[in-house]
């Protein structure tokens, strides 16, 4: 089984690299662009019988830095 | 003053680290991460800069997680004083020992240059040998110094006194300028800029000798 984990950066942390995207998409013409935020994803693949316990704790001890980002899981 | 050096892959200030404290006084040995124990009656450890596991998933993530660092952590724990320079200190917030986070520079920009820096606190072992507010000039040398930190820690931090170093001139969008910071018991320290390379007038300022002087006149000379 695999699981999908997508990390972002919570509302009210400046996301520098996401501004940059947009100013140079702004750039490029494409006036439309209000905002970017820019994340990762993270791709597990788990043995049979893991569950969106486990990677809950992998993501608070290890994947995500709860001061400055929030996750979702999606399992697949 | 017996102190530790712990030496990560990508580690790349811990020899400078080790110079430092061995000019001041202090007798020093480095630790490889995957050691699981320290020496007893360590006084400090000192934790480098450089760019440990190569800043792969968050700087000091990794590191963070080594075998060393329950040791570190117990060290602290104990009451032991320990320094996180640069990515040592993004390491110490890994681990939990100072809190906030430390992300991407506001401009993008590597910044590798001698700044100002405005001493907030007397009140450490670390800064005892500055004057509070003092003007002192250290090298910075990062990509993600910009420390941010929640609204209701920051008043924490400020309400305990815990800020110990700000930026003169806010150069990576750091939250009040914050460039270093103390533990609830102070004997823990995270800072950006590099007082181990600031130990001689030669290599441009000598200020970061009196943070190692403070530290080792503690427990005196080994």
């Amino acid at each position: 089984m695999k699981a999908t984990v997508t990390i972002m950066f919570k509302n009210g942390v400046l996301d520098p690299q996401g501004e940059a995207v947009k100013s140079a998409l702004v750039g490029l013409g494409f006036f439309d662009v209000k905002g970017v935020r820019q994340g990762k994803i993270i791709e597990l693949e788990l043995a049979e019988g893991a569950d969106q316990n486990q990677v809950d704790k992998m993501c608070q001890q290890l994947l995500v830095n709860s001061v400055i980002e929030s996750y979702t899981v999606e399992i697949l | 003053m017996r102190a530790a050096v712990i030496v990560f892959p990508g580690s790349n200030c811990d020899r400078d680290l080790v110079v430092a404290l061995r000019k001041t006084g202090a007798q020093v040995c480095t630790i490889w991460h995957k050691e699981k124990d320290i020496p007893t009656n360590l006084d400090l450890i000192a934790i480098p800069g450089g760019f440990s596991f190569g800043d792969y998933l968050r700087c000091g993530a990794i590191a963070a997680r080594s075998p060393i660092c329950k040791a570190v952590f117990q060290h602290a724990n104990r009451g032991g004083y320990v320094l996180g320079v640069c990515n040592g200190f993004q390491i110490l917030i890994e681990m939990g020992l100072v809190p906030g986070a430390l992300i991407r520079n506001s401009g993008l920009k590597f910044l590798c240059r001698t700044v100002y820096l405005k001493v907030e606190t007397q009140d450490s072992a670390f800064t005892a040998n500055f004057s509070k507010f003092e003007k002192i000039q250290i090298p910075i040398a990062h990509h993600d110094g910009n420390y941010f930190i929640t609204d209701d820690q920051l008043k924490v931090l400020r309400g305990e006194d815990r800020v110990a170093f700000s930026y003169q001139e806010n150069l990576n969008g750091s939250i009040d300028g914050i460039a270093g910071v103390l533990s609830p018991n102070r004997r823990v320290l995270g800072m950006m800029p590099h007082p181990e390379r600031a130990m001689s007038l030669t290599t441009g300022s000598s200020d970061g000798q009196a943070l190692f002087r403070a530290l080792v006149g503690l427990t005196g000379a080994a």
